[in-house]
């Protein structure tokens, strides 16, 4: 338990459903989301999102797999804008027609968030394994037309980042007033497939220096945000802002997560909407006070000068690559684990045709989904 | 972006910025794609002001008449030149 009671959860992440049209291979949905059914109807998301405003929510996320697969997505935009949340959609851009992207206008949609895979039409079609690309440039289109401000999210790994120049140029083409270029971090399926994802030393060192470039050329009239991979660096990073403190997502079942992939971790007990109300979830739940504060450190976190600043890092990833969800995050320099990072990162320098990767490519697909069945750490 | 303003600006949010209360957090706070400001008293009564119909000297006045303290002008026009380079106003 922590000392003082949680502020309030200033994002609330509404994960629509699992299904997507897309199949990409660094999708941070669970390994076994075909097996997770029973979708929350219309009237659980709207008494959500108004107990989540009266909890002071003021951020409010419409995401997936696609959430346009959701036909009364109007509706819960338009009830979630009344309650006066931000509302923000993040969409592959499947589904974003003339007629849809009008009526959430009507609706109060305050901004759309559009991601890419990448800046040619083969990789983005390869990586989504979809015929897409074609699309989502019509819909970013659509996107200006209508008015409303947009965010491109392109997640960048080892097979795009070479063409990161491409992607910005992109961005800026399209008229994005953002773009996130974040590397792929290693949970679900991106994990399955880290291998292939992470990135050389070289690469990432270029492609900072190309996003730097056009940072000085373009100025303010695009805002570029580029993350490298937790792997890449010293220090974890304080996963979430802090465990149960801003965050809080509901996934499409009704399972409430203080972040988007902490379903993988054993032995939680994580409250659902059908069953509690989201002030009882917030506040008092086991799942979302397990790792708020410090008191549940361990060493090295528990007498580290630093442990304020990073919280011990993510606990997912401890639970990965130590085995140990309350263990310091193996990212750390100072973990007893670290050297298992070391460990990947020194084979990320080598080239593909000096080690070939041990598995292809897995494409998030439902039938993929039922053969891996539930995660279980993987041997780091 | 200049970071002069221009003599006769009339300051609005900028396109996609709104600005409201929030009652939980007992303060204003300035809203955009993913993200949050959260704003003290002085920033969100002048902010509030930032309608595009109003110029510098005309902010300045209200504020002087509203709050009735008297020289404003200093404070008000750094706030807008901090406002302006973070993009949350425009002109």
């Amino acid at each position: 338990m922590s000392a003082t009671p949680p502020g309030p959860p200033l994002w609330l992440l509404a994960e629509l459903t699992y299904r997507c049209p897309l199949h990409c291979t660094f999708c941070y949905n669970p390994v076994e989301f075909a097996s997770i059914e029973h979708e929350l109807g219309t009237d659980d998301w709207l008494r959500v999102l108004r107990e989540g405003r009266a909890l002071g929510a003021v951020q409010c996320g419409f995401s997936g797999g696609e959430p346009m697969l959701r036909d009364d997505l109007e509706v819960l935009v338009a009830e979630a804008r009344r309650l006066g949340y931000y509302t923000n959609l993040l969409t592959s851009g499947v589904g974003l027609n003339e007629k849809r992207i009008a009526a959430l206008k009507d609706a109060g949609l305050d901004h759309i968030q559009l991601s890419f895979q990448d800046s040619s039409k083969e990789l983005n079609d390869f990586l989504s394994s979809t015929r897409t690309f074609d699309l989502k440039q019509r819909v970013a289109t659509l996107i200006k037309q209508h008015g409303y401000p947009m965010v491109l999210n392109v997640v960048i790994h080892r097979l795009n980042i070479d063409h990161i120049d491409r992607i910005i140029a992109m961005a800026v083409d399209l008229g994005a007033e953002y773009l996130e270029l974040a590397n792929s971090q290693y949970y679900s399926w991106a994990q399955l497939n880290r291998e292939h994802l992470i990135p050389s030393r070289e690469q990432l060192a270029r492609a900072e220096t190309v996003t730097n470039h056009w940072r000085e050329k373009v100025g303010d009239a695009i805002r570029i945000l580029y993350v490298v991979p937790d792997y890449y660096e010293q220090r974890p990073k304080k996963c979430m802002n802090g465990w149960g403190n801003v965050f809080l997502t509901v996934t499409p079942d009704g399972t409430a997560l203080p972040c988007h992939t902490a379903r993988m971790l054993p032995g939680m007990a994580f409250p659902n909407v059908r069953d509690m109300d989201l002030a009882s979830i917030w506040n008092v739940s086991e799942g979302f006070n397990r790792f708020r504060g410090d008191a549940w450190m361990k060493e090295p976190c528990r007498s580290c000068p630093e442990k304020e600043q990073d919280l011990g890092g993510c606990r997912c990833q401890a639970w990965m690559l130590a085995g140990d969800a309350a263990a310091a995050d193996p990212v750390c320099a100072k973990s007893p684990q670290h050297d298992v990072v070391e460990r990947i990162v020194a084979q990320a320098q080598v080239p593909f045709d000096a080690r070939p990767p041990a598995q292809p490519l897995v494409f998030r697909t439902a039938k993929a989904s039922r053969e891996l069945g539930t995660a279980v750490p993987p041997a780091a | 972006m200049s970071t002069t303003p221009e003599v006769h600006a009339t300051p609005r949010l900028a396109r996609h910025f709104r600005l409201q209360w929030e009652e939980v957090q007992q303060r204003h706070v300035l809203l955009y794609p993913e993200g949050m400001v959260t704003l003290n008293a002085s920033a969100a009564e002048i902010l509030k002001r930032c309608d595009g119909t109003r110029d510098v000297p005309a902010i300045v006045a209200e504020l002087e008449e509203a709050f009735d303290r008297r020289p404003l002008d200093t404070d008000v026009r750094a706030f807008l030149d901090i406002a302006r380079r973070q993009g949350w106003i425009a002109a």
